[in-house]
């Protein structure tokens, strides 16, 4: 029987489109006892990991999602073709400071880093990496800005906590 | 190491300014100012000879770093100690820490598998939009006065009266723009109308407006009308 359950989340983790999660998997699978989906989720990924795959599932931006392993890139580079855009450093920066200091309005990160970084937002935004998460209630309502789920998924996070603290970043430098 | 310079590998005044200070091997706690600055201002002389659009940003640094370097020449007033003036590095230190954190932050980032750089997902098709039976014509860019008739009309076809009920859903700006844009996302493109639904309210057709509004100021989005029907069609601004 659990086999068959096994199966079944396999599939459903392979039919989304987007990270699927335990409250998902579980609402599909009404009646079953969430400990069960946990139980068969740690076996699919130890499966996945285990074998010499090609792909594996990988828990991102909360949920569950197949996905490539590293070490095949080069291959699947090939495969597609044209390079995707990449993040520039600039975006990169302003990215890292929207990640660590949200909800952050446009100055601040401005301040930071000591250019205008209004550029980089909107092509941020664009990539759906960044979000307007509301305005500040204050003369002239700022924009705040947040990350994305999409973030996450890029950067293979499982969620904001997994990113290493400032003070482990700090370190490192000394 | 070598410290081959492309005057474009720099994130802006900051970031030239931690390069001079590694180049230099200086300990950040305690810069030689007169020798950054001057240092400095050379490496900016050569930014606006080829006049690069950050150059503004660059200057205000310039300034900073003069401004600084004279306090520091100033003799301390008598009665009072150093200690009391405090370090005028010290800011200009604790903003460069700062920077240099994030800095470190991106790379750590940059390090994690990235979804289409060293990691896939299974690709799938997106939906072709419908063609719509009004869209037969060509696509102007929409001006602000078309996008203002058009909210002229949808507010007089709403019909509604102003009513004082509560709105159970009050939702903000904010929350509007994202719908706005996750809908975008999975179809291509819709008109303006479509985006309001039969049940609209007054308010809700205000709020569309104003957040297709703000997108547009963001170029997010785009609005095109139809030359022949008029009616307003709004996409997904793409990198040109």
């Amino acid at each position: 029987m659990m086999e068959g359950l096994k199966a079944v989340i396999e599939a459903l983790i392979f039919a989304s489109d987007v990270p699927i999660n335990l409250d998902r998997l579980a609402d599909v699978l009404e009646d079953v006892d969430r400990k069960d989906i946990r139980d068969c989720l740690r076996r699919l990924v130890q499966e996945y990991q285990d074998e010499s795959r090609g792909f594996c599932i990988v828990e991102v931006a909360g949920g569950y999602h197949f996905r490539t392993k590293h070490e095949w890139s080069p291959w699947i580079k090939k495969l597609k073709k044209g390079k995707p855009a990449s993040l520039t450093p600039v975006m990169m920066e302003t990215l890292a400071v929207i990640a660590y200091r949200q909800p952050v309005l446009k100055a601040e990160i401005d301040k930071i880093r000591g250019v205008d970084a209004g550029g980089a937002i909107r092509r941020l935004l664009e990539k759906k990496m960044v979000r307007i998460v509301g305005r500040k209630d204050v003369p002239g309502k700022p924009i705040i800005y947040g990350t994305t789920r999409r973030f996450l998924e890029v950067f293979s996070l499982k969620d904001l906590s997994e990113l290493p603290t400032l003070r482990e970043l700090k370190e490192l430098q000394e | 190491m070598d410290y081959e310079i492309k005057l474009d590998q720099f994130q802006g005044p900051l970031d030239l300014l931690l390069f001079l200070i590694r180049k230099n091997r200086i300990d950040i706690c305690d810069i030689p100012i007169a020798l950054i600055t001057e240092q400095y201002l050379q490496y900016l002389g050569i930014i606006r000879s080829l006049n690069l659009d950050e150059a503004g940003e660059y200057l205000v640094l310039a300034a900073t770093l003069l401004q600084i370097k004279s306090r520091m020449l100033l003799p301390v007033p008598e009665g009072e100690t150093e200690e009391d003036e405090g370090d005028p590095r010290q800011e200009l230190v604790n903003k460069l820490l700062e920077y240099q954190v994030f800095k470190e932050a991106a790379s750590a980032l940059e390090t994690r598998p990235v979804l289409e750089r060293d990691v896939f997902e299974r690709g799938f098709h997106e939906e072709d939009a419908q063609g719509d039976p009004s869209d037969d014509g060509i696509l102007i860019e929409a001006g602000i006065f078309d996008l203002l008739e058009a909210f002229r009309e949808a507010i007089e076809g709403s019909g509604k009266s102003e009513s004082m009920e509560i709105d159970l859903e009050k939702i903000s700006l904010a929350d509007r723009i994202n719908e706005i844009m996750d809908v975008l996302t999975k179809c291509r493109s819709l008109t303006f109308v479509e985006f309001l639904d039969s049940s609209a309210s007054k308010r809700h057709i205000i709020y569309t407006f104003l957040a297709i509004l703000e997108l547009i100021k963001l170029r997010m989005i785009k609005a095109f009308q139809n030359e022949t029907s008029g009616v307003i069609r709004i996409f997904l601004a793409v990198d040109e």
